[in-house]
């Protein structure tokens, strides 16, 4: 658990460290709200120490969320593409920008990205840290299409942020480095942990015949083998937060980690996204190209095709899959609901003022 | 991992030795030292460097040409034994991620005299070890190290893919191949019947000084080769739960993938 103390000691070293007008930096130490089997099981969030949590940033981080003011025609905010409702995805295959250009992947479930402890992040790990990662929306011209200059105007000439900004950070000046901090500090609060598998593991609920067989089946090598990627009951992400060719193409028209760091043993690789929330994510994949669970485990059990980069831990690829018979499907498929967890997109913790 | 209590008989036995070496004609006391580990890789000689995952070929013993795509593992207990018997760990572990180069080089948590002693580690984690609960471990590997509970629990001592050529089809194919070794288990008795695959790497006498280096070589072509010769088309995948597997893995290991370099 992150301590008073800590973030104590960073937030007087870091106003050492700031100029004069930061001198009177008095934002409230927060903490994240960590499930205690998160805390037992694996190593704690490394919140940046340039960046610590405080009430303040976290408030006007959710405020910055929810503002389309951040667009460059005021229509869209991050939350148009990262719905609650959808544990912070968007249900549409490829998000549409504020001129009606379409992207090419499907935006990415925001929960418990305060657990991928080195980055990086996106599908294709091209933002190494989640600050970095919040700086691009807003600039691409397919989404929110906006300069940094005509945003950050935006926010120091309302009525709000100025003051906002200054609870936040000790400045009444902003600038685009304060907006991605303030933005990932209330992204790391999205923490989700109350999916009916947690309460499983504590002890307070038990697992459907079918659920219990679909975590087998999940945990089995000589059948799902789902775990070397996605993770099993020790580990509450539910994803390596690693790079793998999964099988979906002989050929690429998105390279994936390849075109990020050039080296052609990357190509068609992405980020491993987690299991958790599944029952509110769709489409999956990096492209959304599947609009059901069923057919997520259909391409894993006979959908599988063969190119250079795939990942060696796909073992049957040559049959097209694992070959699960449809009873296993129907069991690992609801297994892998029972990691969905309804009390995350309803909380009203994360929703607006 | 191990218990503070040991730590605290290697300190004083430390002192003690170090105290007992002020005894000695000269009167010169024997520098305490922390010896550290590199850990490299090869190929029957030939080192395995970053740019040759996936890229460089190789053949082993039983034929077949193969690639590698990832080389990680675990090993624990590195050891020193004196001359007279007493012998010195920290109990500490190490995870080498050899294709990242994560973790190439390590220094246990051990303060001994200058002398000469045995070297010897556990490669993987003995069955008292596996039964611990470690975060880092649990993190480790995108938090994909840990075994599951099915398969005995505990954690992987080490995954070695990559990709072989399958030359039985038309036309020749690659095929995946994920040589992972744990504990032995087999979950078809009840209770799951598990057997111990850690196996010690004995190092031989190393005279260790002030700023000691010593080098741990991994043969990566002995997994394949002595004294079982592996065949990949019967043994590519779903090693996990194949008891014997482990087995022929954890001889193989000990047969001599591992040695001291420099």
């Amino acid at each position: 658990m992150l301590k008073n103390g800590i973030y104590g000691i960073l937030i007087l070293v870091a106003a050492a460290c700031m100029g004069d007008d930061t001198q009177t930096y008095t934002a409230t130490p927060a903490e994240l709200d960590i499930p205690p089997f998160f805390e037992s099981s694996i190593l704690p969030p490394e919140i940046p120490r340039d960046n610590p949590l405080t009430v303040e940033g976290i408030a006007l981080g959710k405020a910055l969320f929810y503002d389309p003011i951040l667009s460059a025609n005021n229509t869209q905010s991050c939350a148009s593409c990262h719905l609650q409702s959808g544990s912070f995805s968007d249900p549409n295959q490829f998000s549409v920008g504020i001129d009606g250009s379409i992207g090419t992947r499907n935006s990415m479930p925001l929960f418990n990205l305060a657990w991928n402890r080195r980055g990086p992040f996106f599908w294709d790990g091209r933002a190494a840290t989640l600050e970095d990662q919040i700086f691009e929306p807003i600039t691409n011209p397919i989404e929110m299409a906006n300069t940094w200059s005509n945003a950050v105007a935006a926010l120091q000439n309302s009525g709000t942020y100025p003051d906002l900004f200054d609870a936040a950070f000790g400045s009444t000046t902003i600038d685009s480095v304060k907006v991605s901090k303030a933005i990932a500090q209330f992204v790391r609060t999205l923490i989700s942990g109350n999916s009916k598998f947690d309460r499983y593991l504590n002890g307070v609920e038990d697992l459907s015949p079918a659920e219990e067989r679909g975590m087998n089946i999940f945990l089995d090598e000589t059948r799902g083998d789902c775990f070397h990627c996605h993770g099993n009951p020790m580990n509450p992400l539910w994803t390596d937060n690693r790079f793998h060719n999964n099988g979906l193409d002989e050929f690429f028209t998105d390279r994936g980690l390849g075109a990020v760091t050039g080296d052609p043993r990357d190509d068609g690789l992405f980020r491993t996204p987690s299991l958790r929330n599944l029952a509110f994510t769709a489409p999956y994949m990096h492209d959304g190209r599947f609009n059901t669970l069923d057919e997520v485990i259909d391409h894993y059990s006979n959908g599988l095709v063969y190119s250079e980069t795939v990942s060696p831990l796909l073992k049957k690829i040559a049959e097209g899959g694992v070959q699960l018979s449809s009873e296993e499907k129907a069991d690992l498929k609801a297994f892998l609901l029972s990691l969905s967890d309804p009390s995350f997109t309803t909380d009203s913790e994360y929703q607006p003022n | 991992m191990k218990n503070h209590s040991f730590k605290i008989v290697v300190t004083f036995l430390s002192t003690v030795l170090l105290f007992s070496g002020c005894k000695d004609n000269d009167d010169t006391p024997l520098a305490e030292v922390s010896p550290s580990f590199s850990f490299t890789h090869n190929w029957d000689g030939v080192p395995i460097q970053n740019a040759d995952y996936e890229t460089t070929t190789y053949v082993n013993e039983h034929g077949e040409t193969l690639t590698l795509s990832k080389l990680m593992y675990l090993i624990s207990d590195i050891t020193f034994t004196d001359a007279q018997g007493n012998s010195f760990s920290a109990g500490d572990y190490n995870l080498i991620d050899a294709r990242e180069g994560v973790n190439l080089s390590f220094t246990p948590d051990v303060v001994i005299q200058e002398g000469t002693y045995n070297v010897s580690f556990t490669f993987g984690f003995d069955d008292e070890d596996n039964a611990g609960d470690y975060p880092d471990l649990n993190t480790a590997d995108g938090g994909v190290w840990i075994v599951p509970m099915m398969l005995g629990g505990g954690y992987h001592y080490m995954k070695l893919e990559g990709k072989y050529l399958n030359t039985q089809t038309v036309p020749e194919s690659q095929v995946g191949f994920a040589y992972h070794a744990i504990r032995a288990n087999d979950n078809s008795t009840s209770p799951i019947t598990l057997q111990d695959t850690s196996f010690t790497v004995d190092l031989g006498d190393v005279a260790i000084g002030e700023g000691t280096n010593i080098e741990i070589q991994m043969n990566v072509a002995e997994w394949f080769k002595n004294p079982h010769t592996w065949n990949l088309y019967e043994l590519f995948s779903m090693l996990m739960p194949n008891f014997n597997a482990q087995i022929l893995m954890s001889e193989n290991g000990a047969g001599g993938v591992f040695s001291r370099g420099n």
